[in-house]
């Protein structure tokens, strides 16, 4: 271990000299295979040593051969020896360049390939000796990443070369971090003094090194890192509320999403219609059948997949409401049994024609990953997103209620089907109508779940008995009821999950709902006047 | 007289044996049953499974079958129903007339065939792994036991990689529980204190963990190495990995370890957020070996699909099938009691390169590999045994099952002897859960 960390060391005040000189020597290939042959050769102990040795070479390709090798696409031809850069693994046949070259080679069989393997440790040290060369870099960003990345990681002859780069650092972000990098590291070494620069900082290393302080042998650094520990706590619980308010919100809002459909057929139409969840499960799958159109912009595939999943969902619904709803109009229990059956058979129908496996839906690169608001509160992008989706479509289905002539004549045909028709209203037409939107709705879910769940054929049954707690805790009928309803379920069961688990949060609000329609068979908003006896 | 008597004698031996060599060309076929769920939620696992046995099949088939008889598959589907599992593993056995099933992949459809395999003296061989703690005469675990993945790589976790705080992390149900329990007992022995070790269950198909990774974030950040066992279940595992993602947890700060993600899993995500989480198997497909290269090829042909993969429980299947195959030649019959005789100690080549044997505990004997995560949904292999380990149905780590041995030869025939009172435990401790 200890050998191994002096050859990093070694390793990364090679890669300092490296990045600071220009003009690198060109090694001959035959010194290149060489190398190469020992980073392949050696254990996983001893690749340390290999790694040193090529960046040591000051070779031009150097960068690009750990590149490669930090994300396992470093590979030798078995027969020839030569080695190769992957470019593309999938299938059984890959696509290679040589590694000394840069040429092109075509495919080769994968039985063919060696991969040069590294593992978890081997791949934090390389992150760390690329951190440090990007902290050279023009782009203050990357500086910024790189900085950070360096926190909780850093040696003593990585301190001293930091200490140097900070003089000559003019961003103040940049500054910080390394100041901070430093300061865990002198804490970590012992030092009472560095204890002050982290009493405010929230970064997660920072806290790990005070932790570990506090069980230090020296009384003095103890005190004072348990100090600066009170204080960090202090700070971090204002950080926690939001961040478990964030979350309710966002499970808040899928539940929404899985609701809203509901809450207009089940609501507005009662239609109790089980096959809402397979709706949606086939929104979901037309996000992935729109990225396999195509391929390569999974961004515009998704956005895309919005209005053709609420199509392809109505299209669904208008079907099952004239092949089988409409002729059970008024008899609940055969319609709970009927569409039951359907769900059933849209599931096995997408398990014979797509496959009984999950399909990848992929995440563009706009929607992965978080938007740091500080050090310890930060909010996931996709979440962000589906909370803002949720919204809109909830606003929309309000302008459509209240604002169109059909919402109108959705109203006027729940509140009273014969009076309604007797004024004009075609009430068979505002039926297909509505149980279209109410489809199409449960569709824009199918695409929001497709970026946060697994895309299968189960997918629609985990949200069925959820969509409809929702609706009837908020109140039969009513949007505003399922919107509040949804946000506060959500947020109910984030509150609830940390100190009593998941499945025991589930069913504490499961319990909840029962004993509040006990007392309030109506839900949050119930209807009044003389819609509510219809 | 004489003469004519033996010339008599001779024809009639003639006639038997052509008589004998007539019948044996169209012999009843052998019967093999498939018992895998191929509608339901379980089939996203199990129906690759029956097309495994479906390909063994008919390779054998290709190759003469089987004691000059033909192989025939008979397949049921249970429908992710546990209860029906018993009721189609009966119709196997008694309508059928099957002489060796193949099939379940969750414990409790297993603990649901389990009395009717055993009544009607059945075969059942079983292709995943499990939580152990069981051991019937007429079943075969051709699956991993705890201490053929479990133990093995928390050993790895805690000698290579220095980790010093546990997330125990699984989905709410028997193999988890008494997985994390063994382990529990296994990290308290290897003197890890109570507050280094975090458990957390999650209903299956859970999909919204933003909460629990917030968790296990801060359980992390005590300034020790923490890492998560992960016996979380099939496709909860996508969302909790892209929640890791998407909270900025890498593999090089929490490393998850997972017993339950296999190539199969991985190829419905998206793999980049997940590259060097670690899984633990017997089996990878990217182990590099001339048989395990053929078996990927003839499964691609099989299937017809250039990207279709292959995973731990079918190379299970593959090894069950060969050992029962063996012993069937070995007994010269596929009765049962002669099988179940004949099949001990029988060795077949697996697809890592080596040889499993069927010990007299009904378990075989495994490598245990630890791979990391790619980014096209394969391992990489990190770590592996250096030689292979024989399957434990009775934890060493639970006080209960301790002093537990199981050993079906003669003369013991016993699935939970007792080897402090001397005594066999009977049927009621056999069912332990």
């Amino acid at each position: 271990m200890s050998i191994r960390r002096l050859l990093t060391q070694g390793l990364i005040v090679c890669c300092l000299l490296l990045s600071s000189v220009p003009a690198h020597a060109q090694s001959s290939d035959d010194q290149a295979q060489t190398l190469l042959q020992a980073l392949a050769d050696s254990s996983y102990a001893d690749k340390a040593g290999a790694i040193n040795d090529i960046a040591k070479s000051g070779d031009d390709r150097a960068r690009g051969w750990l590149d490669a090798f930090a994300n396992g696409k470093l590979s030798r031809i078995e027969k020839s020896g030569q080695f190769v850069i992957v470019l593309e693994n999938r299938g059984r046949n890959w696509t290679v360049a040589d590694a000394l070259t840069g040429e092109p080679i075509g495919e080769v069989s994968r039985r063919d390939l060696d991969s040069i393997r590294i593992n978890n440790s081997l791949r934090r040290d390389l992150d760390g000796i690329l951190a440090v060369i990007d902290l050279t870099v023009k782009d203050p960003a990357r500086r910024l990443t790189a900085a950070r990345a360096l926190r909780g990681s850093i040696d003593d002859t990585m301190a001293e070369r930091i200490g140097d780069l900070l003089k000559d650092e003019d961003d103040s972000r940049v500054r910080d971090a390394l100041k901070e990098a430093i300061a865990i590291h002198q804490v970590q070494l012992g030092d009472v003094s560095a204890v002050s620069a982290l009493s405010g900082s929230l970064n997660s290393e920072a806290r790990s090194a005070l932790t570990a302080a506090t069980r230090s042998d020296d009384p003095e650094l103890a005190a004072a890192a348990k100090d600066a520990l009170k204080k960090i706590r202090q700070k971090l619980k204002w950080n926690h509320a939001a961040e478990t308010l964030y979350f309710g919100l966002s499970l808040g809002s899928v539940l929404v999403l899985a609701a809203i459909g509901l809450a207009i057929t089940f609501g507005v139409m009662g239609v109790i219609n089980m096959a809402h969840g397979e709706l949606i499960m086939l929104g979901a799958y037309t996000t992935w059948g729109m990225q396999q159109l195509l391929p390569g912009q999974p961004g515009l595939a998704l956005i895309l997949a919005i209005p053709a999943g609420f199509l392809v969902s109505a299209l669904a619904g208008i079907a099952i409401e004239r092949s089988v709803i409409q002729f059970l109009k008024g008899r609940p229990l055969e319609t709970l049994l009927a569409t039951f059956g359907i769900s059933l058979i849209l599931q096995q129908l997408v398990r014979t024609v797509i496959s009984p496996l999950n399909r990848t839906v992929i995440t563009p690169d706009w929607m992965s990953g978080s938007v740091m608001i500080n050090e310890a509160l930060s909010l996931t992008l996709n979440r962000l997103y589906v909370i803002g989706f949720a919204l809109v479509v909830f606003a929309g289905l309000m302008l459509i209620m209240r604002k169109t002539r059909l919402g109108l004549e959705v109203r006027a045909v729940t509140q009273n089907r014969a009076m309604a028709r007797a004024m004009g209203i075609k009430a068979t037409r505002v039926d297909i109508l509505t149980f279209a939107l109410g489809s199409g709705v449960a569709g824009l879910a199918g695409v929001a779940l497709s970026q946060i769940t697994n895309v299968g054929p189960n997918l629609g049954q985990n949200y069925i008995i959820d969509s409809f707690m929702v609706v009837v805790f908020g109140g039969v009928g009513n949007l505003w009821g399922t919107l509040v309803a949804g946000l506060s379920l959500g947020t109910i069961n984030q509150l609830l999950e940390p100190w009593a688990g998941a499945v025991l949060a589930k069913i504490v609000v499961l319990v909840f709902i029962i004993l509040f329609i006990q007392k309030r068979p109506r839900g949050l908003f119930p209807q009044k006047g003389r819609a509510a006896e219809g | 007289m004489n003469v004519k008597r033996v010339i008599k004698l001779g024809l009639s031996a003639l006639a038997v044996s052509a008589s004998l060599t007539a019948t044996a060309a169209d012999l009843p076929p052998i019967k093999v049953g498939i018992l895998h769920s191929l509608s339901g939620t379980m089939a996203i696992s199990e129906s690759t499974l029956k097309d495994t046995m479906l390909m063994l099949i008919k390779k054998q088939n290709a190759e003469g079958g089987l004691l000059g008889r033909k192989i025939e598959p008979v397949v049921v589907d249970p429908a992710s129903n546990w209860p029906l599992f018993a009721e189609k593993a009966r119709e196997l056995l008694a309508r059928d007339k099957v002489d060796v099933i193949f099939g379940n992949w969750t414990s409790v459809s297993r603990k649901s065939v389990l009395p009717v395999v055993e009544e009607l003296n059945g075969l059942l061989f079983y292709p995943v792994q499990y939580e152990g703690e069981e051991s019937s005469e007429n079943v075969f675990y051709t699956g991993a036991a705890p201490n053929q993945q479990a133990i093995p790589a928390v050993n790895y976790l805690m000698n290579e990689v220095g980790v010093k705080r546990w997330v125990l992390a699984g989905t709410d149900y028997v193999y988890p529980r008494t997985t994390n329990k063994i382990l529990e007992a296994y990290l308290k022995d290897h003197g890890v204190a109570d507050s280094d070790i975090m458990i957390n269950y999650t209903p299956f198909g859970h999909s919204n963990w933003q909460s629990i990774v917030a968790d296990i974030k801060k359980f992390g950040n005590q300034g020790k190495k923490t890492a998560v066992v992960s016996t979380i279940n099939g496709d909860a595992n996508v969302p909790f990995y892209r929640e890791l993602a998407n909270q900025g947890v890498k593999a090089s700060d929490i490393p998850v370890v997972a017993f339950s993600v296999g190539e199969q899993e991985l190829s419905g995500i998206d793999t980049k957020p997940l590259v060097g989480h670690l899984a633990a198997w017997n089996y990878f497909m990217s182990v590099d070996n001339d048989a395990n290269y053929d078996f990927i090829d003839s499964w691609i042909n099989y299937t017809g699909n250039d990207n279709a993969v292959t995973n731990d429980p079918m190379e299970a299947h593959y090894i069950g099938f060969n050992l029962w195959v063996q012993a069937v030649r070995k007994a010269g019959t596929t009765d049962v009691d002669a099988v179940k005789d004949a099949i001990i100690g029988v060795s077949v080549p697996n697809l890592t390169g080596g040889y499993a044997t069927m010990m007299p505990n009904h378990h075989i004997t495994k490598p245990v590999l630890i791979g990391e995560i790619q980014d096209n949904g394969q391992f990489s292999v990190v770590w592996q045994t250096p030689s292979t380990v024989a399957g434990d149905a009775w934890s060493d780590f639970l006080p209960g099952s301790r002093d537990l041995i199981s050993d079906w030869r003669k003369p013991l025939r016993c699935g939970n002897y007792n080897v402090v009172e001397k005594t066999c435990g009977g049927k009621e401790k056999v069912a332990a859960n």
